[in-house]
């Protein structure tokens, strides 16, 4: 009697998104996409001309999910009129999940409950990949690739091979997902090509929706094609939450047993510390101490990755009854205005403001020297984001170090790169 | 697609998309932004780049944002092809999608800056006039070839249209 073969989750989506009865790493398949998430970035001013070059229409507007997030609010003439036109093309083309000025589209994706276990989704910017937290595969591609998905609702992909990477055990205090990808970063590298980043063990399981999405978040910064975590009963949870009623077979979403993979790694938490990346590269981290001492000019809370409700209470946490360093400042972006309106409501912004934080408008901001918060010439910068390349946050020559939430408010309180856990006793 | 012949730029490992287009220009035209690409890291490459001159980098070439600026910026500079140990994956399918031919070429260190080189992108074949050398690596995918022979996305979705296989 024939068996089928084992499957990772990948290659299940994958097969069904291309309606074939198995995926194989390595094979080309056309996936039909169930969900396109377009941004004002590389959304509408981008693609908009080229479907007016075509003559045609998006595929189906049902299927588009379109957020302005990088260029919000307007500061200037050039940025006003990309949102303009990214208004416009949404009542053009009728996409009915448009969300202006709600925050940042990965995290609003998981806000608005659109992402489910089993879709094959795709977005329109590398931390798409975030959106894999779901046990969904969401991957990031450029505004020349949407295109294409907008005009006939198709991808092509390479098949990846699956990394099964393993964490067990509880987390020290003060060390978070932010510091085990950090970890990671080095311990794996930033070139993972044809790979897809599958996280399991029970540290993950024990993990929040919005910790999981850290991780799947930096997928793109491993390099690999997505990241993703398996459903179970808290990503259900967050779909409820959010609104949605999971299908009934969510939860069969995952690997088989006997699955193959590329490799399995199994990493333990209970002796993780703090990491943070040096500049110019994620892949540069290393363990606080490592890095103490190092004045800060600018501490930074903010984007996909690091201002959701659960950074903020991270942030507050180290900050409550103490105040931001003299000569250094803390500016904080949440990463929606939902995520504003929580951390308003349940004391969470007050404890960061009267500490002294500095509050910025929701988006994408700072973290890739669009909005304020942009750094001069070698000023020093500790970020809660996923990205510390040359000049990603203003001058070449200014200075970014990545670490998680706990990090970065400890060192703004320092005035230095600082650990977390003497805030935390 | 011709064969290819130009000089070559010679970059390091993990050249990102920020260096490429960096975001300070993002609102910015084309040739503004352009004019700033991989400044952080080569301060003359832009105002003294050829067309046909040709982009020879080490591993990881293109990590980072999905920004398809990375890609245009080398077009619209006049770059005519790129060879490196590796890609960003997004980097690399932009670079096609734009009909720029981007080959993985593992010997990068034999070259050096200036360089004559002559690329064969379809048949994988590449020629140093200075070494002498002759190295054949893998040719665009298969599955891309009539994309890219097509010059790229555009000018491929437009003869889908055509045919009307598009839904």
């Amino acid at each position: 009697m024939h068996q089928p073969a084992a499957s990772t989750l990948t290659e299940k989506i994958l097969a069904r998104a291309a309606g074939q009865a198995r995926a194989v790493p390595g094979e080309i398949v056309t996936c039909r996409v169930d969900l396109a998430l377009l941004l004002d970035s590389g959304g509408p001013r981008r693609i908009w001309p080229r479907l007016k070059e075509l003559g045609v229409g998006v595929w189906d507007p049902d299927r588009i999910v379109l957020c302005t997030d990088h260029f919000t609010p307007a500061v200037d003439a050039e940025s006003a009129a990309i949102l303009k036109l990214t208004r416009d093309f949404a009542s053009h083309f009728g996409i009915r999940r448009f969300f202006d000025m709600r925050g940042i589209g990965h995290v609003l994706l998981a806000e608005q409950g659109l992402l489910e276990p089993g879709m094959f989704a795709v977005g329109g910017d590398s931390h798409s990949s975030m959106g894999g937290a779901f046990g969904c595969f969401m991957a990031g591609f450029g505004a020349i690739e949407m295109t294409g998905v907008a005009v006939t609702g198709e991808i092509w992909i390479q098949v990846p091979e699956t990394l099964r990477v393993n964490w067990s055990g509880r987390f020290p205090r003060g060390v978070v997902a932010k510091d085990i990808v950090l970890f990671l970063c080095r311990e794996l590298g930033m070139e993972n090509g044809g790979r897809v980043l599958e996280y399991g063990g029970d540290t993950v399981r024990s993990m929040s929706i919005w910790e999981r999405m850290v991780l799947t978040n930096m997928a793109a910064e491993l390099g690999a094609e997505t990241g993703l975590v398996e459903a179970d009963k808290v990503t259900l949870d967050a779909l409820r939450t959010a609104g949605r009623e999971p299908a009934a077979d969510a939860c069969d979403w995952r690997s088989d047993p006997g699955a193959t993979y590329a490799a399995v790694h199994d990493f333990t938490a209970t002796e993780l510390s703090p990491q943070v990346a040096a500049p110019h590269s994620p892949a540069n981290s290393g363990p606080v101490a490592a890095f103490d001492g190092v004045h800060v000019d600018q501490a930074y809370i903010g984007a996909c990755v690091g201002a959701k409700l659960s950074d903020l209470h991270m942030v507050a946490e180290v900050l409550r009854g103490r105040t931001v360093a003299r000569g250094t400042r803390l500016l904080v972006a949440p990463s929606s205005v939902q995520v504003m309106a929580d951390a308003a409501a349940d004391g969470t912004l007050a404890a960061i403001t009267a500490a002294g934080a500095y509050l910025l408008p929701t988006g994408c901001g700072a973290c890739a020297a669009l909005g304020a918060g942009v750094l001069a010439e070698n000023e020093v910068c500790i970020s809660s984001t996923n990205r510390n390349f040359r000049g990603r946050m203003g001058a070449n020559s200014a200075q970014v170090y990545l670490g998680s939430p706990y990090t970065v408010a400890a060192s703004a309180v320092a005035g230095r790169i600082a650990d977390p856990r003497e805030f935390l006793q | 697609m011709k064969v290819l012949e130009g000089r070559a730029w010679v970059f390091g490992d993990d050249v990102n998309t920020d260096v490429m287009a960096p975001g300070l220009y993002f609102k910015s035209s084309m040739a503004e932004m352009a004019r700033h690409c991989l400044e952080a890291i080569n301060p003359d490459f832009a105002a003294t780049v050829r067309p046909g001159d040709i982009v020879v980098a080490g591993r990881n070439f293109g990590v980072g944002s999905a920004r398809e600026q990375a890609a245009m910026a080398l077009t619209h500079l006049g770059v005519a092809a790129v060879l490196a140990g590796s890609y960003g994956r997004i980097f690399y399918r932009n670079a096609l999608n734009f009909g720029l031919p981007a080959l993985v070429f593992p010997a990068v260190a034999t070259v050096q800056a200036g360089d004559l080189l002559r690329i064969d992108p379809v048949a994988g074949r590449i020629e140093n006039a200075r070494t002498g050398a002759v190295h054949t690596v893998n040719g665009i995918p298969a599955h891309l070839m009539a994309m890219v022979e097509a010059g790229g996305l555009m000018p491929w979705l437009r003869i889908r249209l055509q045919k009307d296989t598009v839904p």
